[in-house]
């Protein structure tokens, strides 16, 4: 036993779950599958007055679509989404990304919107999200709003949630038309935190890129999109001149830390490799999806 | 701050066990310390090391990023639940005669792992069994006859 004490609540409706957290919203913390959560607590890292378990309310397990939407309610296990054939059908780009997270016994607790709410900064979900696009639905005891994935990352661990917020699901946009994707990423061991990881979204129009999302994760604070890179990119080819210039526009994008597992340098220098590896594997997917 | 104690019911393997715990007390604890199952080993406590993996209703789960107060109600398998009166199980088996461990600290939470991954997949390659052991770390056996263990496991399984 490690954390440091704490009232254990467990409510069964979201808003039993909402009246305990306005209680106290600053002293209280969220319990999903505690996979990032119960570590920063044994770690003694962090430590609240009030744990709120949300695993017994219902109607918070849920894999949709729903006409241009991929929805993934609170409680569904990464596990799960990571085995669904809808979700691989439909967003490859995810159940790509949840094969390079963590192991079995932990993405059979650890849950997606945990895992943006959490907002690791080098963390694939949120990457993911913002390549693709889409929202979470968080609500309070005032209402329901959505927040685009864009407004959604504001800082390392740090969201535009309030604390007196619960998010119930998170919904991911589908692309239509001549679409593809790519996700690269470069770790130490299968299953850990990325030391740099690139996804892409691109869609053509006549063999040319009329959209393009270029997200580097495990460099900044949040998941940073090169968009000097895909401004650049639109109207264009892949070529080697288009390729050498969003190459230079990420290195000149980015700043990213030296810590233990890596240096600036080296960061700087793969996130550039996995970003001309990324774009010619969305090109690819995308024609053969036309 | 509160140090209220809750009363958890929970059965392990097979046999149902009520304890009153604190809620920061993890299953991990309460499995060792109020149970005394000291099968299942305590590495990391943040989830890295895959020593205190057990089976929480049918899935694999690390018994220390789970709070007791969370099992109530659920059913637990530990490495105690695999021997059939002193039988070792076909995993067990295969770890014996392959030489899968050595001290065998990180050999309960390998064997809870390895259960669940056969149970989903009876047939695996050997890299889809190296991605799944990438949950559990072993200081000594090397990783080598781990994987043979498995394979043992997998065939004597089909
Ligand atoms: C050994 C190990 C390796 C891992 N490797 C990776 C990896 O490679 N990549 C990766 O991305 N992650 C990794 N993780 C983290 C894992 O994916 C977590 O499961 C995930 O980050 C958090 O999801 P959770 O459901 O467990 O959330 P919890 O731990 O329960 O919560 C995390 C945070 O989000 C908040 N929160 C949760 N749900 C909600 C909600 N509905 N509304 C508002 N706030 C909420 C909580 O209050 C808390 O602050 C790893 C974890 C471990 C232990
Ligand atoms: S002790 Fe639980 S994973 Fe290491
Ligand atoms: S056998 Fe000693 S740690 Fe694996």
């Amino acid at each position: 036993m490690k954390p440091a004490p704490f009232a254990y609540h467990v409510p069964n409706t979201i808003d039993e779950a909402l009246a305990i957290l306005g209680n106290d919203p600053d002293g209280s913390r969220l319990l999903a599958g505690g996979q990032s959560l119960v570590p920063m607590l044994n770690l003694r890292l962090a430590n609240f007055d009030n744990l709120i378990d949300i695993n017994h309310i219902s109607g918070l397990d849920h894999i949709r679509i729903e006409s241009d939407s991929l929805v993934i309610g609170a409680l569904t296990r990464q596990y799960d989404v990571a085995h669904n054939d809808d979700v691989r059908n439909r967003l490859p780009v995810l159940s790509n990304a949840l094969a390079h997270i963590a192991h079995t016994a932990i993405s059979n607790r650890g849950t997606i919107v945990g895992s943006l709410c959490h907002a690791d900064p080098a963390a694939e979900l949120p990457a993911v999200l913002t390549a693709v696009g889409g929202e979470l639905v968080v609500q309070s005891a005032a209402g329901t709003r959505t927040i685009r994935a864009n407004d959604f990352f504001n800082s390392s661990f740090t969201t535009a949630i309030n604390p007196n917020e619960v998010a119930t699901e998170v919904r991911f946009d589908l692309a239509g038309g001549t679409s593809g994707w790519s996700f690269e990423e470069v770790a130490r061991r299968h299953g850990d935190f990325a030391l740099v990881g690139v996804v892409i979204q691109m869609t053509l129009e006549k063999n040319a890129i009329s959209d393009v999302r270029i997200v580097v994760f495990g460099v900044a604070a949040t998941p940073q999109r090169i968009t000097d890179a895909e401004k650049r990119l639109i109207g264009q080819t892949l070529n080697d001149a288009t390729l050498d210039q969003a190459v230079a526009d990420v290195a000149a994008a980015l700043s990213p830390p030296d810590d233990i597992h890596a240096t600036a340098q080296y960061r700087r220098h793969v996130a550039g490799v996995l970003v001309r590896r990324g774009l010619l594997r969305a090109l690819e997917d995308a024609n053969s999806s036309a | 701050m509160a140090t209220t104690k809750h009363a958890v019911d929970l059965t392990v393997n097979g046999e149902s066990a009520q304890v009153m715990v604190e809620a920061r007390r993890t299953l991990a604890d309460v499995l060792r310390e109020e149970l005394g199952l000291t099968g299942t080993k305590l590495g990391c406590e943040h989830g890295v090391c895959g020593a205190c993996t057990v089976i929480v209703d049918g899935r694999t789960a690390r018994s220390c990023l789970m709070f007791a107060v969370q099992a109530n109600g659920c059913e637990i398998t530990t490495v105690e639940g695999l021997d059939t009166d002193g039988k070792l199980d076909f995993v067990q088996q295969a770890f014996t005669e392959n030489h899968g461990l050595q001290c065998g600290f990180c050999t309960p939470g390998v064997l809870m792992s390895v259960h669940s991954f056969l149970k989903n997949n009876p047939n695996p390659s050997e890299e889809e069994i190296r991605i799944e052991l990438s949950g559990n770390i072993c200081r000594c056996t090397g990783y080598q006859n781990i994987v043979k263990s498995i394979a043992a496991a997998a065939a004597a399984s089909r």
